[in-house]
């Protein structure tokens, strides 16, 4: 059988794990239900892997040039003569990539869970979720046209919604599953009437149909048509954006991701950064020819909602004390990297799409890989606050190690993967939007310096830990994959990916400029430094001074006058200054407006409540009323 | 063929011959329990859906008065199945009613009226139909004699409709005066766009939104629907309503399909009120059947956008949409009127806890409200798509952008009830409930065209189909 034919096989696989574990395991089998579901993605991921063998290497057209390829297709609902919903399998370069990244993460994370869940009282019922959610993810992925991805799209909504509120016995868990599965619902609308109109004005919902539709010189006429003085396809776009920054959490509908943190951590690692948040990323990414076409439209608001989104999630991430509320933020500030780096793009621009979905590939992994060992770091303090913990290398020392590769890569220290894709992305951003590279590279410096802050205060710190109750790291179904995440978080960057992953398909060369990525190394480095000198060795600072000479005395004054200085430009200037009001913003302002507008559909209800008065009389006014309305709208019309 | 009037109008003469064959059991009462009464209806009822799927002849009967088309006989069959799953889950009520068979009478009185008036092609006809379905329902609404607010939702019920039929008949006179005729093919022949016309034209269009109850015509709907036993509410809202849209959009299409720039501003106007008042009044109804009454009128606000699109596939949406409302919505009352017969309780806070004493019905619920939602993959979401795919083919992005802001509001009170019944907890949850077999039976039908008539697109495309012969 051909490899291509095998990739139905990878959504059905998960499939199949949740209707066996979810209908019978719960019962019959609950204690094995999690090696079984382990086993299923272990398929699946496998298969993923021999596609992409396949299709990248194996029967790569002569020329190099990668295609689509439809596998399935089958028209499904036909609406009009020319318009019909179908049912497909597309495999193109970044579905192939993204059925690796979500099979194999996947995967970590099922092997990862039969240890982290071990003796919960709903253990089957979560991998069930689990094998849903990672169903629900794939048919996104493979979609080969607008309507089914829609379809998966709220799938996806609707199983990570189980998975936030897995704990559901937790008000704060409900409360956090209600938040996400609402904010993105509110954008999925708007995604939906971006898909209507997409649909209607290019013929189609199929993404290549759309694509040739709209490129052809017939499209540009239909182009032109404007509502409210922007091009309809300009408005279609921004609300197809709207619909992947509501998933991919953008600001400003960011505002679920902080709260979802409420699930098992495991899911957040799943669906929190390699999966469920790159969604908008991908959907972008899907219609990016058709993104690059309309020129400064909604291009345009990718890039700068994305640079905004990097910048303003950093920030906070600085001032968050929960370990993995600093990972939301920072997988925030990581995926708006991911939407400039193709809001940068344009027609002959189209390395950031490269760079983009370098970053996702990496990020994938380092993500992940943090959140695991968050996980493992939770497991063993039993809290999720990192003044609560410190100087847990000792116990923790394969975490420690992996946690630090996963830190290193993010913060784009090189060789580590997150140099490469980071390096890139700047690269592209630094060729048509100077502005956004600058703030980028303040960012990346940002990045480096929380990042570091958490490892410093987890894993070294002021203040010596006991850990009660500890028994040793982790079982082994936990350390693997931080080890093979850990592993790929180092190897991944020396993909060439250009070669592989462009926006038409014709590989180009790999490079890199040495002199370029000083800068960034640079800042990023800085920003290590920083969070080295406040959180590793506060506490030892004034042991050193005591022992020391007279004259290493005042030099070490001196250092530590520049200690003073330096937390006191970032501890005052940087937290308070900027990061407490970003926060306060965030939770008051961003999370405000919300409930106002709730808080004033509610008002506005109750205000039009004297219509319904239970008087016959009232309402046949009301009644004539209207058919006088009506009769003055056609005076109106018919003058 | 000489018995083409037997066969062209099979529908009305099934259910005429059921309305007899309960008069004869109602003289026979004394020999008939009032449990086998209701078995040996609801089997005729039974009997009744499946054989309109052998009605095939097309044609007219008296002069031109009335019609029969395939689409017309697949809504007829839709209100048919309607009617046979409101009965199935009434069968507890009524089995405790010394009325029952009364019930029924007046119910099919209602019901071949409405077949009528999906066959008339001519005003008056469609005017004598239209009351002949309308006021056996005041008698329905009033069906439990001894509770004061059913008198008061019956007295309420003629006094509106009543109003609204004054309106509608000064409609059909002034068109009449006009051209002459009330034959449909005429008027759509000689319909202009000139004031007396239009003025007509613009008091049968109130007439027939009084009966859609979209705003603002609809201040009735809510008084009535909550005053009514849960059985005549969801008949009102789901099958008469369904009845009217169908009507409506042959009136639209076929008979003032000249005037269509009219009625498209007028339907623009009126569709984005009725979906903001319904909404605005749903979200703070405390009663579920109150509630479930105003999202019905935004629902009926979101069928307005679809026939917006004056298209074949604006007809489908529509006829599509009422078959899964029909599903949907009889879900949701089936669930309330077994609750409210059984404890009385019909608050939204009631409802607290009940996924922990009835974890069944409360997913039937559960899936009633998210395709009222418009969740995927429910067949409610296919229906709102396709809607909105038919509105957006007119080109007018306001109403659509409208549409789905109005989504948003009404998925926050539908989730409020699935709130209510998952995650709040109560004291004192509604008892474990036993429905017999027939109710179960009505819900499982629901529940499956629910989840299947979205996901096998072959439903929407069979109704394509018909419309495309209409």
């Amino acid at each position: 059988m051909n490899a291509f034919d095998l990739s139905i096989w990878i959504p059905i696989l998960p499939f199949a794990g949740f209707l066996l574990i979810g209908l019978i395991g719960k019962k019959y089998f609950p204690s094995i239900s999690g090696w079984l579901a382990t086993l299923f993605m272990g398929v699946a991921a496998a298969l993923s892997i021999y596609v992409a063998i396949d299709y990248f290497f194996l029967s790569a057209p002569s020329d190099g040039h990668y295609i689509a390829q439809e596998i399935i297709n089958i028209p499904w609902l036909q609406f009009t003569d020319s318009l019909s919903i179908n049912m497909g399998v597309m495999l193109d370069p970044i579905s192939v990539m993204m059925l690796v990244v979500v099979t194999f993460v996947s995967l970590m994370v099922h092997l990862y869970s039969t240890g982290y869940m071990h003796g919960e009282k709903r253990y089957a019922t979560f991998f069930a979720y689990l094998q849903l959610f990672t169903f629900s993810m794939l048919g996104l992925v493979l979609s080969s046209n607008l309507f089914q991805i829609y379809i998966f799209w709220e799938l996806v909504g609707v199983s990570s919604f189980l998975l936030i509120g897995f704990y559901f016995d937790k008000p704060s868990a409900v409360a956090a599953s209600k938040k996400a599965f609402i904010v993105t619902r509110f954008a999925d609308l708007f995604f939906l009437i971006g898909i209507l109109i997409v649909g209607v004005t290019g013929d189609s919902f199929d993404f290549n149909t759309i694509i040739i539709n709209l490129t052809s010189p017939e499209g540009a006429g239909k182009l032109s048509a404007t509502f409210l003085g922007v091009s309809i396809i300009t408005w279609a776009l921004t609300l197809i954006f709207i619909g992947g920054a509501g998933k991919s959490a953008m600001f400003p509908l960011h505002i679920w991701l902080p709260d979802a943190m409420e699930g098992p951590t495991p899911v957040s690692a799943l669906i929190h950064a390699a999966t469920m948040v790159v969604a908008g990323v991908y959907l972008v990414a899907r219609l990016f020819p058709v993104f690059i076409l309309t020129g400064s439209g909604a291009i345009e608001i990718v890039a700068y909602i994305g640079i905004f989104s990097a910048l303003f999630a950093a920030v906070i991430a600085c001032t968050q004390t929960d370990i993995k509320r600093v990972l939301a933020y920072s997988t925030m500030s990581q995926i708006g990297y991911m939407m400039f780096a193709l809001g940068v793009s344009n027609m002959h621009h189209t390395d950031g799409f490269t760079a983009s979905m370098f970053h996702l590939f990496t990020h994938a992994f380092f993500k992940s890989l943090l959140f695991l060992g968050a996980g493992v770091v939770i497991h063993a303090v039993h809290s999720n606050d990192m003044r609560d913990m410190g100087a847990l290398r000792k116990y923790l020392p394969v975490t420690h190690l992996t946690f630090l590769i996963g830190c290193l890569a993010i913060a784009g220290v090189p060789p580590f993967a997150g140099f490469f894709s980071k390096e890139s992305i700047l690269h592209a951003a630094y060729a048509t939007h100077p502005d956004i590279f600058y703030l980028a590279l303040i960012t990346s410096g940002l990045t480096a310096f929380y990042m570091f802050r958490l490892y410093f205060s987890i894993f070294w710190g002021q203040k010596e830990i006991h850990l009660h109750h500890f028994h040793g790291e982790a079982g082994w179904s936990m350390k693997l994959p931080l080890i093979m995440l850990g592993t790929l978080s180092v190897i991944t960057g020396f993909v060439p990916f250009a070669e592989y992953i462009t926006a038409d398909g014709i590989p180009h060369l790999a490079e890199t400029d040495i002199m370029f990525s000083i800068a960034p190394v640079l800042m990023g480095l800085t920003g290590i430094g920083i969070a080295m000198i406040m959180y590793k060795s506060a506490n030892a600072l004034p042991d050193r001074v005591a022992s020391a000479g007279k004259s290493v005395y005042r030099w070490a004054y001196h250092k530590f006058y520049i200690d003073e200085l330096y937390i006191f430009i970032t501890k005052k200037v940087i937290f308070n200054l900027i990061g407490r009001p970003a926060a306060w913003i965030d939770r008051t302002i961003v999370d405000g407006t919300m409930n106002l507008i709730a808080l004033m559909t509610t008002e506005i209800s109750d205000s039009v409540k004297g219509m319904q008065s239970g008087k016959v009389q009232g309402y046949a006014m009301y009644f004539f009323a209207g058919v006088i309305g009506l009769g003055l709208l056609c005076l109106y019309i018919w003058l | 063929m000489p018995f083409s009037f037997l066969s062209i109008m099979q529908f009305e003469w099934s259910a005429l011959i059921l309305l007899f064959i309960v008069l004869f059991l109602r003289i026979g009462k004394k020999v008939i329990s009032n449990t086998s009464l209701l078995y040996i209806v609801n089997g005729l009822l039974l009997i009744n859906f499946i054989s309109g799927f052998f009605a095939h002849e097309d044609g007219t009967l008296f002069g031109t008065m009335f019609v029969s088309d395939s689409l017309i006989r697949f809504e007829k069959s839709l209100l048919n199945l309607g009617v046979l799953i409101i009965s199935l889950q009434s069968f507890h009520w009524l089995s405790k009613h010394h009325h029952a068979s009364e019930f029924y009478m007046i119910l099919l009185s209602s019901l071949t009226g409405m077949f009528f008036m999906l066959s008339s092609n001519n005003l008056f006809m469609l005017y004598l139909s239209l009351e002949l379905s309308a006021i056996p329902l005041a008698a329905l609404a009033n069906f439990d004699l001894q509770k004061r607010v059913s008198g008061e939702a019956a007295i309420k019920y003629i006094i509106s409709s009543a109003f609204s039929s004054g309106i509608l008949l000064m409609g059909i006179s002034l068109i009449y005066g006009a051209l002459g005729t009330l034959s449909f093919d005429a008027i759509s022949l000689n319909m202009t766009g000139e004031p007396l016309l239009l003025f007509g034209f613009i008091c049968l269009f109130a007439g027939f939104a009084f009966k859609l109850s979209a705003v603002p015509f609809h201040l009735w709907t809510a008084d009535v629907y909550e005053g009514a036993p849960v059985a005549v509410t969801s008949y009102l809202s789901v099958i008469s309503k369904g009845a009217m849209v169908f009507v409506f959009i042959t009136a639209l299409f076929r008979v003032f399909a000249n005037v269509a720039e009219s009625w498209y501003q007028m339907l623009f106007v009126i569709s984005i009120a009725t979906m903001i008042i319904g909404n605005l009044f749903a979200i703070r109804q405390q009663n579920l059947k109150r509630f479930l009454a105003f999202s019905s009128i935004a629902q009926v606000g979101f069928i307005l956008i679809g026939i917006s699109g004056h298209s074949d596939a604006a007809v489908a949406s529509a006829v599509y949409f009422i078959m899964v409302y029909i599903f949907s919505n009889l879900a949701a009352f089936g669930i309330i009127s077994l609750v409210s017969d059984v404890t009385g309780k019909e608050n939204i806070d009631d409802y607290k806890g009940f996924y922990s004493t009835n974890p069944l019905l409360a997913w039937v619920l559960t899936i009633a409200l998210f395709s009222l939602a418009g969740i995927p993959p429910t067949a409610g979401f296919f229906g709102k798509f396709f809607l909105l795919m038919s509105g957006a083919a007119a080109d007018n992005n306001t109403l659509i952008i409208i549409a789905a802001l109005n989504m948003i509001v009404s998925l926050y009170y539908y989730l409020r009830v699935v709130k209510a019944m998952f995650m709040d907890s109560n004291a004192q949850p509604i008892e474990k409930l036993k429905p017999g077999w027939m109710p179960v039976t009505a819900y499982i039908v629901c529940t499956a065209g629910i989840l299947l008539s979205g996901i096998i697109g072959g439903a929407f495309e069979y109704i394509i189909s018909i419309v495309s012969t209409h």
